[in-house]
């Protein structure tokens, strides 16, 4: 089977059609879920199939696309999903957020403020925030018709009653404009105040659950917490062993068996970006054949 | 000192290179065929074609020797296959009463018009591991071919069982309906789901768990007493409107396994007593699935007969439908092997302070 037996980025027009309806809904809606009818992808469920059909149904030629996990461009899964759309789409790619006009994350929102005229696009696992409190479809959906988000503040009650505070780290709870209760997608609550008056689109997917939400530009999401424990962006208390950065979230990496592990930002685009312009962290020595 | 980790790229190109070569085995030994695999590895392209949702025993085949033989992975590719393929029309719906059976058995009548037809079945076979087959020999037991295969052409309408039930008004009738059915391939699964809705998603979920769901019910998890009222495999004529003829043609035949129950009800509120019906159709021949199918299908009808809720996993519809998909299940499950490094290090952080609190409290206590 050749590439020209599929449409442009693969899905059919009335199926991108129809994932446009969700979506201009869930602009409209901000943070109610919409359910759309998921297709089959030729990449499993769990690999960021609703990421990959909100993408599809977004994506126009003239478009530069650009593709991150765990804020990295060259994890495998990125790199897989950037093929996919290179092949299917033949749009142009970058690994430089300024110049992406689509970006596809999963589990992180890049260090680099994003512009008007953006869309980024999250993967997600488990759309609903109230799953893990109660299992039920019939009843979550009930909850957020009533706006009954008892339950949610609870369970943050019970975390600081019995740890001290708020005990969620990442898919870190918040609340868009007042009204719907969303989940962030798993992006560690240090990303959580870059969803709030962010002016680009920001899309959420969530493919074998069925669900597409949306955060307008330049919405408020307040990430949930009590006058008295405030919300609190962590990320390990170190600066980034290659740029030096002090703001960037880090990925800790072993370095041997004998406890040694460096710490390094995770969004590979930022980092490369302060590294070129000629900033340097405690253990920058570039090799002069790793350089690509 | 560290060189960030590229190559991701390369790694994929290889792992498939890799992949293809595990695929093919041996060199030395001769490579299947998709007729091979079509004909003699037939219950498995059954499956795949069920779970798959799309009637092609060749595509099933390819998809087969694609995936090596893991056959969740092959209803994966058909699944991502038939997923882009333009709805043409839709068929009339298909007749079961004028099935050309294989196979037509009654586990509550000894005869009955129409008979029973014993059909290819393992039913009756001793399972001892048969070695002529290993030596590429005949089977050992190799009977001379019957002068007369089971199924005659222009065979006569077998009627169903549950019909002559049916006529003393001993089991509930089952109203036809020109309802257009919902679909879950097109449509989001909506909570409650009406039956024929249940029937889909059951008839395309996962045998191994419809199987389970089945056999929890027999072991008093929402127990319905099931009977076997008639098991029926064979093939139908699939026919569809062509607005250019004006009028219906047949455009082909499909296998179908289709299962019929007939369960104990001891009347309710509303009801009388009579038998009630559990309802399995599925794609080919596959009798443990169109079975479970219908005890699963009764299970869930609790509501609508007025029984009780017993908190039964087969009766509770949405733990049903929400996991019977295997290729929503494979891939949610196998995705936590994808790369969570984010995740992991926020939690990470939290566990190291939640820990040096919790040690400090410690130490000050003593």
């Amino acid at each position: 089977m050749t590439d020209q037996a599929y449409n442009f980025a693969y899905l059919d027009e009335q199926t991108k059609r129809m994932i446009r309806r969700a979506i201009l809904k869930g602009i409209a809606v901000p943070g109610y879920q919409v359910p759309f009818a998921s297709r089959e992808m030729p990449m499993p469920y769990g690999w960021g199939t609703g990421g990959v059909q909100v993408m599809a149904a977004c994506l126009v030629p003239e478009d530069r696309l650009k593709v991150i996990d765990q804020g990295a461009d060259d994890t495998t899964n990125a790199v897989s999903i950037r093929k996919f759309f290179a092949r299917t789409a033949g749009v142009a790619v970058t690994e430089h957020t300024t110049e992406a006009t689509v970006i596809q994350t999963r589990h992180r929102i890049p260090e680099t403020p994003l512009k008007p005229g953006q869309i980024l696009v999250y993967q997600v696992p488990i759309p609903e925030p109230l799953r893990f409190l109660e299992p039920r479809e019939t009843e979550t959906r009930k909850m957020h018709e009533l706006e009954e988000y008892g339950l949610m503040h609870v369970k943050l009650y019970e975390d600081i009653a019995r740890h001290g505070q708020i005990a969620t780290s990442y898919a870190y709870p918040v609340k868009v404009e007042s009204r719907y209760v969303m989940d962030p997608s798993p992006i560690p609550k240090f990303d959580n105040p870059k969803l709030s008056g962010n002016p680009a689109i920001q899309l959420f997917g969530a493919g074998r659950e069925q669900r597409i939400y949306a955060v307008p530009p330049w919405t408020e999401v307040v990430s949930l917490d009590f006058d008295d424990h405030s919300f609190h962006a962590s990320k390990a208390p170190h600066d980034c062993d290659l740029c030096g950065s002090s703001h960037s979230y880090l990925d800790e990496v072993i370095t041997d068996d004998q406890g040694g592990r460096m710490f390094v930002c995770s969004d590979t685009d930022f980092c490369e970006g302060r590294r070129a312009r000629g900033m340097k962290g405690r253990l920058w020595a570039p090799e002069p054949e790793a350089a690509e | 000192m560290y060189v960030a980790v590229k190559g991701g790229e390369r790694a994929i190109d290889n792992a498939h290179q890799w992949l293809a070569e595990e695929r093919r085995g041996d060199p030395s030994v001769p490579e299947l065929t998709i007729p091979q695999i079509r004909e003699q590895m037939k219950l498995a392209v059954n499956r795949v074609m069920a779970e798959g949702s799309l009637f092609d025993p060749d595509l099933a085949a390819l998809a087969i020797k694609q995936a090596r033989g893991d056959l969740i992975e092959a209803v994966f590719l058909i699944r991502a296959y038939r997923t882009t393929l333009p709805r043409l029309a839709a068929s009339y719906p298909v007749d079961t009463g004028a099935m050309a059976v294989d196979r037509r058995i009654s586990a509550t009548f000894k005869d009955l018009p129409g008979g029973q037809v014993l059909g290819p079945t393992f039913d009756y076979t001793h399972r001892l591991l048969d070695f002529a087959l290993m030596a590429e020999g005949e089977p050992s037991d190799t009977p001379s071919p019957p002068e007369e295969k089971g199924r005659s052409e222009g065979q006569a309408r077998v009627p169903h069982v549950t019909s002559f039930l049916n006529r003393d008004g001993l089991i509930e009738t089952a109203d036809p309906s020109d309802a257009t059915p919902p679909d879950l391939s097109r449509e989001p699964m909506e909570l409650p789901a009406d039956r024929a809705l249940r029937l889909q998603a059951l008839t395309r979920g996962d045998e191994g768990f419809v199987l389970s769901m089945a056999y929890s019910t027999q072991r008093g998890y929402g127990r319905t007493h099931a009977f076997v009222g008639e098991l029926r495999i064979g093939t139908v004529a699939v026919e569809v409107d062509i607005p250019e003829l004006g009028f219906a043609v047949e455009i082909g035949e499909i296998e179908l396994t289709e299962c019929e129950t007939v369960n104990q009800f001891k009347g309710s509120r509303t009801e009388p007593p009579q038998f009630t019906r559990g309802y399995g159709l599925v794609m080919g021949q596959s009798e443990r699935k169109a079975i479970s199918m219908s005890l699963v299908d009764r299970a869930l009808r609790w509501k609508e007969l007025g029984e009780d809720f017993t908190g039964a996993p087969a009766q509770d519809e949405e733990f049903v439908l929400m996991h019977a998909d295997n290729i929503q299940a494979t891939g949610f499950l196998e995705h936590i092997k994808l790369p969570h490094y984010v995740d992991f290090q926020a939690e990470l952080e939290l566990v190291r302070k939640l820990r040096s609190e919790a040690m400090a409290m410690q130490e000050a206590a003593e």
